[in-house]
């Protein structure tokens, strides 16, 4: 179990987005083989990506490690995964993970088949970024769809909520063998953000010493002995808010953010709800065959007799998103939901 | 290895193209071939005799294009190919026990049982495991391309296609980028004028798959896949550009394939006339009688032969070979295992 140690108070602090492009330059300086590929990433005058994560690095590394392609996510996918093939390490971008669904042939198919298909000879040491969450554009461009990738054997699926883990984790992804999908919420890159999750502070502290974070270790970010709650992304921060607020109610939530959801750090949640006896599961995927659902599995198989109350998940309503606002806030869990979730839990 | 395993040897013993094909190699071109014919016609033997488990689709009749094109690459430089693999594989220098091993599910397979054959391939010699998805190894190719062009190699990488998969928007994708990229790939559409029981002509307006080349800026021909010849010429003037530089190019070669799509397979959806017209083509008899005035019959004879001892010993090996072990299902797919046990 990993503690996440607070910041020393004037420490260097940065955002998910600045965290990124540090470790996305460290690894391009450290190992030429690291390359980038993506839609609108290096054109000169242009957005540096998606979200500005690349900003400055085509001035840095050249146009020859920075490829941007045609609106072709299919190509782009399979050029990372054949490059990956050959010994590269490409960290490819998507823009939007709702273009997901443009390359699942490469990704899940081809890349996470092709180990296992040649008997172990072959690698797919590939990153693909994907920016995932509401953030008011509507049904076809602010999905979470790392769930679907959960169920895929051979992947790696990765979710950061901070800059400091986002950081290390993308460093373990880039040198990692294997194909990890890398889900960024998008209303976490930076000071946006900071608005829009309710003006909570959402830069962390980054060392300037060279680390890694394993892929595949939860992260216990706040101790509790009431109730755990296992959340990523924004649901993660609405967690911890509910969590201030119920400490009040003398609940003490454990909240765990489980950074890497395959392969799953069964233990470290495990050991929580052993310790609670009550766990409570929050994402902004949908409810039906979200990743919660293989987790709630998970500890019924293994915790059932140190549960004191049912299971609770608090998800996406199952339905597209909508973008009027109101009805936005509606479907994604919120910190009410969250803390009522919680409450009941508790009560059980 | 035993005597036999070196004799059918199917790998390319130099790749450089030459001008002059002379009378020796054309010879090889010509055991290179029968290999592949005889392959799967013995494979489709034992696969009905219940030896071979699985499903196969088989390349009799296109054996010209997988060794004219192959015959012209490096052992270095890579290919991706399709559901019909067979005839791919042996022609870029999988080991020929080793792939028999692998169709018949055994432990010494090029996979080591866990591709089969619609999964064949082996990377030492460049090949990936073949990709079963139609129009999947269009995308990935383009991947091969540019981490040859990333690290200043000099490799080629050819994808292997049928014209079916020319309609996958996959195909779009994967040419429209390796042109703009400058990649050095060819892309080689075995046009067999069949997907399976579908006609092309019913799934397109266009009859030649090259003629939409000039759309994406890169060169395109047409080329009798009948010829191995003329394959292995077409192809050499590709590899050549696409090594120098000049970008991807857009072989399509005429086949025909002899068998059924897969087993079992009566191909009710064509004529027996068309496949006589065809079969008048094959491109075996046809190299063969044009050997005949260089080679007597006899060497051709003990040729066969060889090829046919060959065959003996790679199946007698693959039913000598152990199963793989159960548990090995289990690795692989990952660098490091992560399974997970079932709770039940
Ligand atoms: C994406 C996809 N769609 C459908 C199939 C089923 N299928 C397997 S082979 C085949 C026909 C392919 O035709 P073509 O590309 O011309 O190759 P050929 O079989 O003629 O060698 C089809 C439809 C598949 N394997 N993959
Ligand atoms: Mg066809």
């Amino acid at each position: 179990m990993t503690v996440a140690a607070a910041p020393a108070v004037g420490e260097r602090r940065l955002t998910i987005a600045e965290a990124l492009r540090e470790a996305i330059a460290e690894e391009m300086r450290h190992d030429e083989k690291v390359f980038l590929i993506g839609e609108d990433i290096g054109v000169p005058g242009g957005f540096g990506g998606a979200f500005g994560v690349y900003l400055g690095l085509t001035e840095a590394f050249g146009h020859d490690r920075i490829i941007d392609t045609p609106i072709s996510e299919k190509a782009l996918a399979g050029a990372a995964v054949g490059a990956a093939l050959m010994g590269m390490r490409p960290i490819a971008d998507l823009q939007y993970a709702d273009f997901l669904f443009e390359c699942m042939d490469e990704l899940v198919n081809q890349a996470a088949k092709m180990r296992y298909m040649s008997n172990g000879k072959l690698s797919v040491p590939m990153v693909l970024r994907c920016p995932v969450g509401t953030a008011n554009r509507g049904a076809q461009h602010g999905q979470c769809p790392e769930s679907y990738f959960v169920h895929v054997p051979g992947l790696k699926v990765v979710c950061v909520s901070d800059a400091y883990h986002a950081k290390g984790l993308l460093k373990s992804a880039v040198r990692d063998n294997d194909p990890v999908l890398f889900f960024e919420h998008k209303l976490l890159y930076g000071s946006k953000g900071r608005e829009q999750a309710g003006g909570m502070d959402l830069t962390a502290h980054v060392p300037e010493e060279e680390y890694f974070f394993p892929i595949g270790k939860a992260v216990v970010k706040r101790e509790g002995t009431s109730v755990t709650v296992v959340a990523t992304h924004m649901s993660f921060y609405r967690s911890l808010a509910a969590a201030e607020e119920l400490a009040n109610d003398g609940i003490e939530c454990e909240v765990i953010d489980p950074l890497t959801l395959l392969p799953f750090d069964d233990e470290t949640i495990f050991a929580s709800v052993r310790k609670t006896g009550r766990l409570v599961i929050a994402h902004e995927d949908t409810l039906t065959g979200g990743w919660g659902a293989e987790l709630a599995a998970r500890v019924a198989e293994e915790c059932l007799f140190s549960l004191e109350a049912p299971i609770r998940r608090v998800t996406s309503h199952d339905v597209p998103l909508p973008v009027a606002p109101v009805m936005e806030q509606t479907v994604v869990p919120s910190t009410a939901r969250i803390k009522a979730a919680i409450q009941r839990c508790c009560e059980g | 290895m035993s005597d036999g395993a070196r004799v059918g040897s199917a790998e390319p013993d130099s790749a450089e193209l030459t001008a002059d094909v002379d009378a020796t190699r054309q010879l090889d071109l010509y055991r290179r071939m029968q290999f592949i014919r005889r392959f799967e016609e013995r494979v489709y033997l034992l696969y009905l005799q219940g030896e071979i488990p699985g499903t196969l689709h088989q390349s009799q009749g296109q054996e010209a294009v997988a060794v004219g094109v192959c015959d012209v690459l490096r052992r270095t430089d890579w290919i991706t190919s399709t559901h019909r693999p067979h005839g791919h594989a042996l022609a870029k220098g999988v080991d020929l026990r080793s792939a028999m091993a692998e169709l018949f599910g055994k432990a010494t397979g090029c996979c080591g049982g866990k591709g089969g054959s619609m999964h064949l391939g082996d990377p030492s010699v460049g090949m990936l495991p073949a990709i079963a998805i139609v129009g999947g190894g269009n995308t990935v190719v383009t991947g091969l391309g540019l981490a040859f062009k990333l690290m200043r190699t000099d490799q080629v990488a050819v994808c292997f296609f049928g014209e079916g998969a020319s309609n996958e928007g996959a195909f779009h994708e994967g040419l429209n980028f390796a042109a703009v990229q400058h990649l050095p790939i060819v892309f080689a559409c075995e046009n067999n004028l069949y997907g399976a029981s579908t006609p092309f002509h019913q799934v397109s307006l266009v009859p030649d798959v090259a003629s939409r080349a000039p759309a994406y800026g890169v060169r395109g021909e047409i080329v009798d896949g009948m010829d191995v010849l003329a394959v292995r010429e077409a192809a050499g003037r590709a590899v050549a550009e696409a090594r120098a530089g000049a970008g991807p190019v857009l072989l399509e070669f005429k086949t025909y394939r002899f068998a059924g799509h897969s087993r079992g397979d009566v191909k009710g959806y064509r004529s027996r006339e068309e496949e006589a017209e065809w079969t008048a083509r094959d491109p075996i008899v046809r190299l063969r009688e044009h050997l005949a005035s260089a080679v007597e019959e006899v060497v051709l004879d003990a040729m066969d032969a060889q090829v046919e001892a060959a065959m003996d010993d790679a199946i007698e090996f693959a039913r000598q070979s152990p199963l793989p072990r159960a548990e090995d299902a289990l690795t692989d797919a990952y660098a490091t295992v992560i399974s997970r046990e079932t709770s039940s």
